[in-house]
């Protein structure tokens, strides 16, 4: 549960998916090795991942909103259950102290590509 | 959460090289965490700090497990300090570790694994353990005390399937842990010793009115009842009284106090009275050990409320930082609040004493409304209230207690909140600057007026200042005080449509014909500030979809999941699917087709709406396509701001005072108006005489017949307010009716704001401009107003289509699979 930014402790990015399969501005949960990722596609081409469950209430983040918070600047996911803000990029909770699992994308032409980060 | 949580952090701190003094905390609880917080504020990383936590679980809101017991929290969301914050500060927190004893020669603690740590200080927080009173074969199964997330979860498993509770304690916390009991369908009892409620805090008169109030939410009190023995044996089955009554239940829990936890302490040496005795510093007859929390005493006091137990931590704190080293505690004045929904109570200081010993009694009863209000000065000082069933004067009354105000001569002013009871709004003005706003975190108005004219939203205000983060009973003063502080100055931005363009709804709508932007990308990317809000989306989706209907641009990242897939998203992740029932007629067919789907798509409930159809709740989302299908029926729209539900009763056909077709009227409403999007969602009803079976004057929209004819009502709400309608226009015929309510939903789509339910709209508006506009034609737009709303109604389009036509290939898709290379898998 402690999140980890770096590269420790992540596992080699592994293919999940072609951009297509996420409309742009939603988000579509994956299941990489048995772990539910929610990957987020914003309107300007960026992908983001994120573990799909909310640390509030088990919310599916990969059914909230996306886009840039208008607070902060920051992109960001709202939680469809009780709308907590979390930003896409290191999954700190905006205005709430929470903390959600962020994991490392990198995008090969169409193909994304996820380090899932943290044990096992 | 629950294993998942056990670990142990302290492979992952790592090893400092500066020999920091050690700080050991045996306890995770409230006093406990709070005390490392205000260590960590005012010397940051000054100690190397190990906290103790013998529970599984670390650190949690202790106060609001009566709302968890209640169901309405999750354990999940209780917790305070999450692990990151202890990771982030290299604190190494300990799960599951309990202290078996403290060295204090050696400076040692060892755990009950046999570990041995040492310390340079160390912080006693080992809490409270409940009282359990000597009670013959208490320990059967069945019987429980009220303390952990451990307990509630072992009280709600085994209530499932039983019919009977008894609670043996008639206290603050009894009665919150009864309260909650009753959401778990179980007839529930409690059992008090002495003759009236809550001795602690109230006298007996108002006691006998909380009786009322609460025997009335369906509890059973007996009083003077000592109990003596669970019947029952391998599972509790009764009590018996020392009386020789018995009553019969199912199970027991037992809520008479608490005892502070002090074993550890006098098996240490230390010195301990009722609780581990510490002089003002917090500090225990060994200056190495200092205690904070319920198992401290303190100048003869044990605390069993959270705000004294902050207070000593932050004196712990400069004390032992040496941040302000002559800072004293010098004991804490209690108020507390009952916490059970539809009751408000406070009690403040003392407020039992009847008269005599040189104190004046003030009272206010009003026995019908279950309010009683009372004030006890001594010496022109405030020394008890309680405040029954109208809490308006709580702020006012802790702060003249807490500071010892000089009370004006009439004291019966005090007892009123200068404005009018139950606005908050004015409430929150009447107060005085001083005043206590959040009890729990002893948090006053004026700091909180600061950081709302500098700019704070709601969640910033409560994340800076901790307000309402406690028993949270101050949520609707600081949402008043939002209002009442915030806007003006603070905010343009309130008068705006969406919070990213800076635009009223007129200006908007406007701008929006005029450059023909038809998508929410376009909206934003022309005449927003340039950020892509996700908040923002929704509102403007609705209005483009109000203003082009059929041409709108459909961009389905700015809707909410329910307007994405068409259905409720429920707690766990899957959805409720309520089909069209029109005018809450239905057929065997229909009735036969919604069994059937129930059975083959597993739904875990079937439901008979308060809208007069039938709910199948937890239907995962990939198979909400397949049960539409197999339905056969329309999307009831339960979802999403739109026309919901047209309520009806049975009207002439069959009833003998009915004087109108209410429910052919009713059939026709739904099949005109369904579909329909509106800026909050819109509820109607339709009665066929004055009796209103349908409860038509509590509706957004609501018909009732009237000999010759129709009254139409607009603006009524029985939700979160009750408004009674107003009305609007009566009319001769059905199409009438349905013409004026088409010109009113129209009226309404144009004019209203985002999320503005009809009762706000109407009340703003005022129906005297309504009669106006849509009876009078005072500004001619009435027949624009009937062609748009016909057309909104001619664009209609059954959402569940979608079905078999899904908008975009995942859209109905759950987490998609990926195996080691991955496939890719759309709609099933
Ligand atoms: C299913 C139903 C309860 C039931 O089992 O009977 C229901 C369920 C929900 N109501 Fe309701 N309401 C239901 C009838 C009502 C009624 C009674 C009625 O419609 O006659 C009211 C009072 C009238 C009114 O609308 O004000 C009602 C007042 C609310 C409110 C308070 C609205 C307000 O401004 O006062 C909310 C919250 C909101 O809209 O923000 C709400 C919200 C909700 C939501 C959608 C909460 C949510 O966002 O998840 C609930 C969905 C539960 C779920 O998981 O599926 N529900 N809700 C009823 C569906 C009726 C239908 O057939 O469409
Ligand atoms: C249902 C309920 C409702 C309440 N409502 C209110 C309210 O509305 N307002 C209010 O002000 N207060 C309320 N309270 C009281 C409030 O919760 C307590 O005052 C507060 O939690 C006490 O904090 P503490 O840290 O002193 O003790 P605790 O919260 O009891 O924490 C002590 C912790 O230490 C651990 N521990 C004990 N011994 C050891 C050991 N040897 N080794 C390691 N760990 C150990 C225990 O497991 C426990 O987790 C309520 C309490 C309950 C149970
Ligand atoms: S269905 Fe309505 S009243 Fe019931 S819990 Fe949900 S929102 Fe509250
Ligand atoms: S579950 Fe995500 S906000 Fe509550």
């Amino acid at each position: 549960m402690i999140l980890q930014t770096t590269q420790e402790g992540e596992n080699a990015p592994v293919f999940v998916t072609e951009i297509e399969s996420i409309p742009p501005g939603q988000g579509r949960c994956f299941t990489v090795g048995g772990k539910a990722i929610a990957l987020f596609r914003l309107r300007d081409g960026r992908i983001f991942a994120l573990d799909n469950s909310c640390p509030h209430r088990g919310g599916p983040l990969g059914a909230g909103l996306v886009g840039i918070d208008f607070n902060t600047g920051r992109e960001a996911v709202v939680c469809p259950l009780h709308a907590f803000k979390f930003s896409l990029r290191d999954g700190a909770g905006i205005s709430n102290e929470l903390r959600v699992r962020h994991h490392r994308v990198e995008l090969r032409g169409a193909a994304i590509h996820v380090a899932v980060s943290g044990g096992e | 959460m629950a294993a998942a949580c056990v670990f142990n952090l302290q492979s992952t701190v790592p090893k400092l090289v500066s020999a920091r003094e050690k700080l050991l905390v045996i306890g995770g609880g409230m006093a406990g965490a709070r005390a490392i917080e205000e260590i960590e504020a005012r010397a940051p990383s000054r100690f190397a700090i190990t906290m103790y936590a013998a529970e599984p679980y670390a650190v949690y809101n202790r106060i609001l497990l009566s709302d968890v017991l209640a169901g309405a929290k999750n354990p999940e969301g209780i917790f305070l300090n999450s692990l990151s914050w202890f990771a982030e500060r290299q604190i190494d927190l300990r799960i599951g570790e309990k202290i078996a004893s403290i060295d204090c020669a050696r400076k040692l603690v060892l755990t009950e694994s046999g570990a041995a740590q040492s310390y340079d200080y160390l912080i006693i927080a080992t809490g409270s353990l409940p009282l359990v009173p000597d009670i013959a074969n208490v320990a059967t199964p069945g019987v429980f005390v009220f303390r952990t997330i451990d307990d509630c979860r072992l009280i709600a498993s085994y209530a499932k399937g039983r019919r009977r509770a008894a609670v043996i304690g008639g206290g603050l916390l009894g009665l919150e842990a009864a309260r909650g009991l009753l959401g778990h369908n179980l007839k529930v009892t409690v059992v008090e010793v002495m003759p009236y409620l809550m001795a602690q805090q109230l006298d007996p008169e108002s006691a006998a009115l909380l009786a009322r109030t609460m025997e009335a939410m369906g509890l059973e009190i007996l009083f003077e009842k000592a109990t003596e023995r669970v019947l029952g044996n391998g599972a509790a089955q009764g009590l018996r009284f020392k009386d020789g009554t018995e009553i019969e239940t199912d199970m027991v829990v037992i809520s008479c106090g608490i005892r502070p936890n002090v074993r550890l302490a006098v098996e240490a040496g230390l010195r301990v009275e009722r609780g581990i005795v510490c002089d003002d510093r917090m500090r225990t007859s060994d200056p190495a050990i200092y205690s904070v929390g319920e198992c401290v005493e303190h100048r003869g006091r044990v605390y069993g409320l959270v705000a004294p137990l902050y207070e000593q931590a932050r004196v712990l704190a400069d004390n032992l930082t040496g941040s302000s080293p002559a800072a004293a505690y010098a004991g804490s004045k209690l108020s507390t609040r009952l916490k059970v929904m539809g009751v408000d109570l406070v009690s403040i200081g003392d407020g039992r004493a009847m008269g005599g010993e040189g104190h004046t009694v003030t009272r206010y009863v009003e026995p019908e409304l279950g309010v009683y209000k009372k004030l006890v000065v001594s010496g022109g000082k405030l020394v008890g209230a309680i405040l029954l069933g109208d809490t308006d004067a709580a702020s006012t009354l802790i702060d003249a207690y807490e500071r010892e105000i000089e009370l004006p001569r009439r004291h019966s002013e005090l007892l009123f909140s200068r404005a009018g009871a139950g606005d908050p709004n004015a409430a929150v003005e009447a107060m005085a600057e001083s005043a206590v706003v959040c009890t729990c975190h002893q948090v006053r108005k004026s700091v909180l007026v600061e950081h709302i004219r500098a700019g704070a939203a709601l969640d910033d205000l409560c994340a800076i200042t901790r307000a309402g983060t406690g028993c949270g009973g101050c949520k609707s003063h600081l949402e008043a005080m939002m209002a009442a502080y915030g806007s003006d100055r603070a905010d343009p931005a309130a008068s705006y449509y969406v919070k990213a363009v800076p635009l009223d709804k007129p200006a908007l709508v406007r701008e929006i014909k005029r450059l023909e932007l038809r998508s929410v990308s376009a909206v934003l990317s022309r005449l927003g500030i340039g950020v892509d809000d996700p908040e923002s989306k929704p509102g403007l989706a609705s209005l483009l979809k109000t203003i082009w209907g059929r041409g709108y641009v459909d961009e389905r990242d700015a809707r909410f999941i329910n307007d994405r897939v068409h259905a409720n998203i429920q707690n766990d992740g899957t959805f409720s699917v309520i089909p069209r029932i029109y005018g809450g007629v239905t057929s065997p067919a229909e009735l036969r087709r919604i069994a059937d789907a129930a059975e083959k798509y597993h739904a875990r409930m079937i439901k008979i709406t308060g809208g007069q159809r039938i709910d199948l709740l937890g239907v995962g989302k990939s198979d909400l396509p397949a049960i539409w299908r197999d339905l056969k029926m329309p999307s009831g729209h339960a979802y999403t701001k739109a026309f919901r539900t047209c309520k009806t009763c049975v009207g002439v056909e069959f009833c003998r005072y009915g004087v109108g077709d209410s429910t052919r009227l009713g059939i026709a409403i739904e099949k005109r108006f369904q579909g329909i999007e509106t800026p909050h969602k819109m509820k109607f009803a339709a009665s066929g005489c004055a009796r209103n079976c349908a409860e038509a004057t509590v509706k957004d929209v609501g018909v009732v017949a009237i000999e010759g004819g129709w009254q139409i009502h607009v603006g009524g709400a029985a939700g979160s307010r009750v408004r009674a309608a107003d009305l609007l226009a009566a009319v001769k015929s059905q199409d009438e009716a349905l013409k004026i309510m088409g010109r009113f939903i129209q009226y309404y789509r144009e004019n209203a704001r985002y999320a503005e339910r009809c009762y706000a709209f109407v009340e703003r508006v005022g129906i005297k401009r309504l009669r106006e506009v849509l009876i009078d034609d005072s500004d001619g737009d009435a027949d624009r107003l009937d062609r748009e709303v016909e057309a909104a109604a001619a664009a209609y389009r059954d959402p569940w289509s979608e079905g078999a036509a899904p908008f975009e290939p995942t859209q109905f898709a759950e987490a998609i699979a990926v195996e080691g290379a991955a496939s890719i898998r759309g709609n099933p």
